[in-house]
C-alpha cells in the first residue's frame, strides 16, 4: 500500500492531527472486525511488538500488537503535544516523533521559518528519514497546519521546503488553515501571505479551509439537531463534526467540532487509496488532474453529506442531494462559491454504495449550470470507493480547482497591505536573523501574481470559444 | 493454439477477470443446445485456447496480470479462485505499491523500462506453457496511467520479444464526460503507441455499453462490474471456438491469425469495432424467441447506420448505389451517416446457424473497392450455443465505425493541448511537447485515412 506521512506542526495542526489519527483508527475499526493488521491499516500506522521494549520491529502481518502512528509531530510549544501524549491516543504516537520546544513562536512566522527552521533542520532531517524508512513505499506528505500564526505557518513551510529536498519526488499535500478577518492575532496577514509564497513555489497542492467556514457548518448541524424539525433522529457518529466513537471521552472542546470536519476531510481524501473500490482514485492522481499548472493548485473542497438520518433508507433522490449539496456555497470548507466562479478543474471521489450509473445522472445534471474552461468542458476525475465512512451508507468528497479561490486571497492581500504600507509590527519580522524587507515584498509579489493569474482565467470565462485548427494531414 | 491474455491495470484486470468468468460459465452451462461430441469438441478447444491443466484440481487460467498497485489484483485473485471453475496461476502476477498516479509519462517511460524483464519474464513463462503460442491478448483501458502508458510499453516489448506472433490489444475507452481529466491526452498518446506495435486494436466505449446495460438489459443501478459483464459477454462470443469458412472439420486453431487476416488487410486500418445481438436480461430470455433473418437484418443495418445496439436504429440510413458514382477523390457521394466498411466478420452461435443467408452483408456497396467482396466479408460458425442465448451473432467489423469517437478524442486533447495545460505534469517523467505532436500527427493520419473510405 502506498504511505502518506502526516505531519502536524503548531497548535491547530496537532489539534486537528489528534482528531485526524482518533478518526482514523474508529474508521479502521468498522472495517476491520478481526484486529487483523491489514494493508489499509498500514497505509497510516505501523505495526510494533511493544513487548521488546521501545522499538520492536515492525510486523507485516497477523494480529494487531501495537498500533503506532506514522507521523511527525512539530511544536515549538508543549501545551498541545503535551495533552496528546497524556490523553487516550498516548500509545499511538513515541517520543521519537514528536519535536517540541518551549518558548512558542510568538505568532511570528519569521521566528518559526527562519530561527526554528535553521535551529531544529537536522532534528527534523534525522526524524523524518527514520519515519520514512519504516514506509517501504511513500506516496506522500500532508503538512497540517494553520496560516495565522508563527509555528504552524513559519516551521510547516519549512518542513515543506525540506521535503522538497530531501524527498523531490513525493508529493506534498497541504492541509492549511487561513485566518479569518477577524483574526484575534494581528499580524496574521503578514504571517499568511509569507507563508503563502512557500505554499506556491513548494507544494504540489494545497486545501485552504477557512474556520468561518467551518464554523457555520457546525452551527448549521447544531442548529438542525436543536430545532427537532426532523422527524428521525440523527446517528450521532454520523456528523462530520462529531467525535463519538472515537477514543477521546473527555468533554469536547470548542474546536474539536471543526477540527473533526478536517480530519474527515482527510480520511475521505485517502480512502480510495486505503480501500478497495471500482474505480480507485490515488492521491498522486489527484494532483495529476487537478493542477492543469504548477502554480494553480489551491483545491477548494466540500464534504457532504453532514449527516445522516437514522432512518437508513435512502431514496435516489437524497443520493442526487448529495451531489448538489457539494457544490453548494454552503459546504464548501472556504468563504466561496464555485457555482458562479469558474472550474478549472473538478474531482468527485464517492464512497459506499454508490454506482458509476449514479455517478453519471448527477455529472449530466449539474454540468449544465457550472462554468469550466474552455480547454477543459468535461473536466471531471472520478473515483469510487466501495467503504462509506463511519455512520453512512454513502458520503461525497468534491475538489476543485476554482477560481473563486481568488476572493480568499485578494482579501488576505488587503488585509497585508493595510499594515505593510503603515510598517506596522515589520520590526519584529526583521530583526530575526535572514529575514530582510525583501521577504515581504517577494511575498506579496508573489500573492500578486497568483492573483494575476485567476483573473486572466476569470476573463475568458463566458467568452465565445473558438477551438484551435486541428492539425492538417496531406492527402 | 493457445492465447496468452495480458491485463493491464484496473480496468484491464477487472474485465480480465469477467471474461474468463463468462468463458468458464459458457462452458458449465448446459445451454449447448447441440450434441454431445459437438460440446465436448468444444470444451476441449475452449480449454487449450484459454487454460492450462496444471496439478491443481481446477483449470488455470493462460494470464499475466500487471498492475502497479495492489488492490485490484489481489481483489482479482480472490475472487477467481472463490469461483472454483478456474483460477489464475499463483505466480502470474506482477504489482507496485504506487500507481501510476493517472500519467500516461509515468506508466511509459518510468515504469516500463523498470519493470520490463520482470514483466517480459512472467509472459515469457506463460508463452511457454503453450504447446502451439497463438499470441497475445491484452486488455487495458485509454484513459489511466498504467493501463494506457505501462500498457503501450509492455505491447512495444511484445513485439520485439515476439516478433511474428499475433498482438490483438482491447481497448477500453472511458466515458466522454471524463472518468479522468487528462484521459484524452492518455488516449492519444495509447492509441499512437498501439498503433505502431500492435496488429490490431479491438474497442469497447463505456458510453455504449452504458446505453446496452440501460436500456437493453434493463439494470437500474449500473456499476462497473455490469459494464465489464456485457464487454466479457462480447469478447467471449469472439474468441470461443468457431469453425471457420476454410475448414469444418475442427474447431479453428488460430482463432488471432484468423482475425487478422480477414480483417486488418493493410498497416493504416487497424480499428476493430464490436457489436452483438441479442443482447438482453437473463430473466428475458426464457420468454424469447430469435429468428435468424430477425438477427442478421438488424446486425447489417447496426453496421451500415452505425448503430451501437439493437435499439434505435436508423433504418433510413441505405448504402450507397454503385454505378451512380461521381469520381471524386473524398467520397462525396456517399451519404453522410453511411459506415463504410473495409471488411466484416460474422460470427454466428447457435441452433441452425448452418442455414443462415449471408448475402446481405457481402453486398460490394458496403465496402471499399480495394478488396473483392468475398475478401471483404468472412463468417465463423458454431452449432454450440453461447452462453445462454440460443442463437447469437457479432460482428467484428474494420469500417468507419470508430470514426467519430477517434475524432471526438482527439479534438478534445488537441483543444486542451492548445493551452498547454497538464504538459508539465508529463514532461516532468520525460514525454516532451514534440511526442504529444508526433503522436496527434499519426492519429490525423488514421482520421484522414479512415474518412477517405
Amino acid at each position: 500500500v502506498s504511505l502518506s506521512l502526516p505531519f502536524a506542526v503548531g497548535q491547530c495542526g496537532n489539534q486537528v492531527g489528534c482528531r485526524f489519527w482518533d478518526l482514523a483508527l474508529r474508521e479502521h475499526a468498522a472495517v476491520n472486525k478481526k484486529g487483523i493488521y491489514d494493508e489499509a491499516l498500514s497505509s497510516f500506522f505501523r505495526n510494533v511488538d511493544t513487548r521488546s521494549g521501545g522499538d520492536g520491529p515492525d510486523i507485516y502481518k497477523g494480529k494487531i500488537c501495537s498500533l503506532k502512528a506514522r507521523a511527525l509531530l512539530i511544536d515549538m510549544e508543549e501545551g498541545v503535544v503535551n495533552e496528546i501524549l497524556q490523553g487516550p491516543l498516548r500509545d499511538v504516537f513515541d517520543s521519537k516523533q514528536l519535536i517540541t520546544d518551549v518558548s512558542g513562536s510568538g505568532n511570528n512566522w519569521a521566528v518559526g521559518h527562519k530561527l526554528y527552521g535553521y535551529q531544529y533542520r537536522e532534528k527534523i532531517v534525522e526524524k523524518l528519514r527514520k519515519a520514512a524508512e519504516h514506509c517501504d513505499c511513500l506516496q506522500c506528505f500532508f503538512i497540517i497546519h494553520s496560516m495565522g500564526g508563527g509555528t504552524g505557518s513559519g516551521l510547516g513551510t519549512f518542513v515543506l521546503n525540506l521535503l522538497e529536498d530531501e524527498f523531490p519526488e513525493v508529493y506534498r499535500f497541504v492541509t492549511s488553515v487561513y485566518p479569518s478577518g477577524e483574526d484575534d492575532v494581528i499580524t496574521s496577514p503578514y504571517n499568511t501571505v509569507l507563508a503563502m509564497k512557500e505554499l506556491n513555489e513548494h507544494a504540489d497542492c494545497v486545501l485552504p479551509i477557512e474556520n468561518e467556514s467551518l464554523f457555520d457548518i457546525v452551527n448549521k448541524i447544531h442548529q438542525m439537531i436543536n430545532s427537532g424539525k426532523l422527524g428521525s433522529t440523527v446517528k450521532q457518529n454520523s456528523l462530520v463534526t462529531s467525535s463519538a466513537g472515537s477514543a477521546k471521552t473527555v468533554q469536547e472542546k470548542p474546536f474539536d467540532a471543526m477540527n473533526n470536519i478536517v480530519a474527515n476531510l482527510l480520511l475521505n481524501l485517502t480512502s480510495s487509496a486505503r480501500f478497495e473500490g471500482s474505480l480507485n482514485m490515488d492521491l498522486n492522481e489527484i494532483s495529476m488532474n487537478l493542477v492543469p499548472f504548477p502554480r494553480l493548485h489551491y483545491l477548494v473542497s466540500s464534504l457532504t453529506p453532514l449527516y445522516t438520518l437514522a432512518d437508513v433508507n435512502v431514496p435516489s433522490r437524497r443520493l442526487d442531494q448529495m451531489f448538489s449539496d457539494a457544490f453548494s456555497r454552503e459546504h464548501q470548507l472556504i468563504q466561496a462559491d464555485p457555482k458562479h466562479s469558474l472550474y478549472l478543474a473538478c474531482a468527485l471521489l464517492v464512497r459506499g454504495n454508490v454506482q458509476v450509473s449514479d455517478l453519471r445522472r448527477n455529472i449530466e445534471r449539474l454540468k449544465p449550470s457550472l462554468y469550466f474552461v474552455s480547454w477543459n468542458q468535461e473536466g471531471w476525475k472520478t473515483g469510487l470507493c466501495s467503504v462509506p465512512p463511519v455512520g453512512h451508507s454513502h458520503s461525497l468528497l468534491s475538489l476543485a480547482n476554482n477560481t473563486c479561490v481568488k476572493p480568499t486571497f485578494i482579501e488576505l492581500k488587503d488585509r497585508f497591505m493595510k499594515l505593510y504600507k503603515k510598517k506596522a509590527h515589520l520590526h519584529h519580522y526583521l530583526h530575526i536573523d535572514g529575514m530582510e524587507q525583501s521577504c515581504f515584498s517577494e511575498a506579496i509579489s508573489s500573492l500578486s501574481d497568483l492573483i494575476a493569474e485567476y483573473n486572466e482565467l476569470d476573463a475568458t470565462k463566458g467568452a465565445p470559444r473558438t477551438d484551435p485548427s486541428r492539425l492538417k494531414i496531406a492527402v | 493454439m493457445s492465447i496468452v491474455t495480458v491485463q493491464l491495470g484496473q480496468c484491464g484486470n477487472q474485465i480480465g477477470h469477467e471474461v474468463f468468468n463468462a468463458i468458464c460459465s459458457d462452458l458449465h452451462g448446459t445451454h449447448g443446445l447441440c450434441s454431445k461430441k459437438e460440446n465436448e469438441s468444444y470444451h476441449d478447444a475452449c480449454k487449450e485456447r484459454f487454460f492450462c491443466e496444471e496439478e491443481s484440481e481446477v483449470p488455470v487460467a493462460r494470464a499475466v496480470l500487471v498492475d502497479m498497485e495492489p488492490k485490484v489484483i489481489s481483489q482479482t485473485l480472490s475472487m477467481a479462485a472463490r469461483s472454483g471453475y478456474w483460477k489464475y496461476g499463483d505466480r502470474s502476477h506482477f504489482c507496485q505499491k504506487q500507481g501510476s498516479g493517472n500519467n500516461w509519462a509515468n506508466g511509459y517511460s518510468v515504469h516500463g523500462p523498470r519493470h520490463k524483464e520482470v514483466i517480459m519474464n512472467l509472459v515469457q513463462k506463460e508463452a511457454e506453457k503453450c504447446d502451439r503460442l497463438g499470441g497475445f491478448f491484452t486488455i487495458m483501458s485509454m484513459a489511466g496511467g498504467t493501463g494506457s502508458g505501462l500498457g503501450a510499453y509492455v505491447t512495444q516489448c511484445l513485439r520485439d520479444a515476439f516478433p511474428t506472433s499475433f498482438i490483438l490489444n482491447h481497448v477500453v475507452w472511458p466515458y466522454g464526460t471524463g472518468e479522468i481529466i487528462v484521459q484524452n491526452y492518455n488516449s492519444v498518446l495509447t492509441l499512437s503507441h498501439l498503433y505502431r506495435s500492435s496488429d490490431a486494436l479491438l474497442v469497447h466505449e463505456n458510453d455504449v455499453i452504458h446505453k446496452i446495460c440501460a436500456q437493453l438489459m434493463n439494470i437500474k443501478q449500473i456499476s462497473f462490474r455490469d459494464v465489464n459483464q456485457v464487454i466479457a459477454h462480447q469478447l467471449g462470443s469472439v474468441f470461443q471456438p468457431t469453425y471457420t469458412a476454410e475448414c469444418g472439420l475442427h474447431y479453428s486453431r488460430n482463432p488471432l491469425g484468423d482475425l487478422m487476416e480477414t480483417l486488418v488487410p493493410h498497416p493504416e486500418f487497424k480499428m476493430l469495432g464490436l457489436r452483438n445481438i441479442p443482447q438482453m436480461p437473463e430473466n428475458s430470455l426464457a420468454y424469447s424467441t430469435f429468428s435468424w433473418p430477425g438477427l442478421i437484418k438488424h446486425l447489417r443495418q447496426m453496421l451500415i447506420a452505425n448503430a451501437k445496439m439493437e435499439e434505435g436504429i436508423d433504418w433510413q440510413v441505405r448504402p450507397p448505389r454503385l454505378g451512380s458514382y461521381i469520381p471524386s477523390s473524398h467520397s462525396t457521394n456517399k451519404p453522410l451517416q453511411f459506415n463504410t466498411s473495409i471488411a466484416n466478420l460474422v460470427i454466428l452461435r447457435g441452433k441452425d446457424m448452418h442455414s443462415v443467408d449471408l448475402g446481405s452483408f457481402r453486398d460490394p456497396s458496403l465496402y471499399t473497392s480495394w478488396l473483392n467482396p468475398q475478401d471483404a466479408f468472412n463468417t465463423w460458425k458454431t452449432p454450440r450455443a453461447f452462453n445462454k442465448y440460443e442463437k447469437s451473432a457479432s460482428l467484428v467489423s474494420n469500417s468507419q465505425f470508430l470514426l467519430k469517437p477517434l475524432d471526438n478524442v482527439v479534438g478534445k486533447a488537441w483543444n486542451m493541448f492548445a493551452s498547454k495545460a497538464y504538459i508539465h505534469q508529463y514532461t516532468k517523467f520525460g514525454i516532451e511537447e514534440e511526442d504529444f505532436l508526433d503522436s496527434f500527427t499519426a492519429l490525423e493520419q488514421v482520421i484522414s485515412s479512415y474518412t477517405i473510405l
